[in-house]
């Protein structure tokens, strides 16, 4: 398996569209993984406070797991996961085959909103990398 | 897979700790753990679970200081090592770089260290890779218990 060269110009422009679709609309934090559990970008005021690296490994084993129930049933994925919290809420989307926006938002921000945003930002960031 | 960051001068690597049930993955873990600098090493994450045995998985994030310029970080990883826990494993090693096989060197062991490793080149066959040519070592783990009162 290839290496995964991150370059600045990458980061610049997925964090650029990580912060118009999501941190502007009120989400807290997101992290931007691989399926390996490295994160790739970690955008939103929230994002220096987390622990980044252990929220990634488990973003992206969780997922994987998920994808495991799906096959059990039927399912080849679920292209999402969402925990809400008394306050705070997780959303996982997978974006294409390799990549996972993790987004934290607390209960002023509709889920809605947020797979819609994940939505609408799911392809760009996949042109970004696969350029 | 390692992850290359140019913006932050940073390389990324994944480090995974494999073996049978039992073979000390994630003692490993908690002896480099308690032995590194504080400097040096983050904070280990280890999955709540009933009993002493990994379910999940365990994550050990280290920072090794710099090789021209590059920060080099390694994430440390073990799987479960219990037999039904082959999915699990399969998703541990997604995107590895290294392995370290932690092998049990009792006799009455032995059929788990082979049943483990050939799990171990099944799983990475399943993730398009190959056993000889990922970076691998062989750890005998448990030599201080070769004497008696502890079985051969």
């Amino acid at each position: 398996m290839a290496d995964l060269v991150l370059t600045a110009e990458i980061q610049n422009k997925a964090t650029e569209l990580i912060e118009n679709a999501l941190i502007k609309a009120g989400v807290s934090a997101v992290l931007l993984i691989d399926g390996a559990g490295n994160v790739l970008a970690n955008c939103g005021a929230r994002g220096a406070e987390i622990d980044a690296i252990s929220l990634a490994a488990l973003a992206a084993a969780s997922l994987g797991a998920t994808a495991q129930i799906a096959k059990l049933i039927g399912e080849e994925d679920f292209s999402l996961l969402f925990h809400k919290g008394k306050t705070g809420n997780i959303h996982f989307g997978r974006l294409g085959n390799d990549l996972i926006l993790v987004t934290i938002f607390t209960d002023e921000v509709s889920l809605g909103l947020v797979r819609c945003r994940v939505t609408e930002i799911t392809q760009p960031i996949l042109d970004i990398f696969e350029a | 897979m390692a992850l290359i960051d140019l913006n932050k001068k940073e390389v990324h690597c994944k480090i995974v700790y494999y073996g049978p049930g039992r073979c000390g993955k994630t003692t490993n873990l908690l002896h480099i753990y308690a032995t590194m600098n504080e400097q040096h090493r983050g904070k280990m994450l280890t999955i709540d679970t009933k009993g002493d045995r990994t379910l999940f998985f365990d994550l050990l994030p280290l920072n090794l200081g710099k090789i021209s310029g590059f920060d080099i970080r390694i994430q440390l990883y073990t799987v479960p090592g219990q037999v039904m826990y082959e999915a699990t494993r399969k998703l541990v090693l997604k995107g590895v770089d290294g392995l370290v096989f932690v092998a049990d060197p009792l006799r009455v062991r032995q059929a788990r260290n082979i049943e483990s490793l050939e799990g171990l080149r099944q799983n990475l066959l399943d993730l398009h890779m190959n056993l000889e040519e990922t970076p691998l070592v062989l750890q005998y783990n448990k030599r201080d218990l070769v004497t008696p009162p502890f079985p051969p």
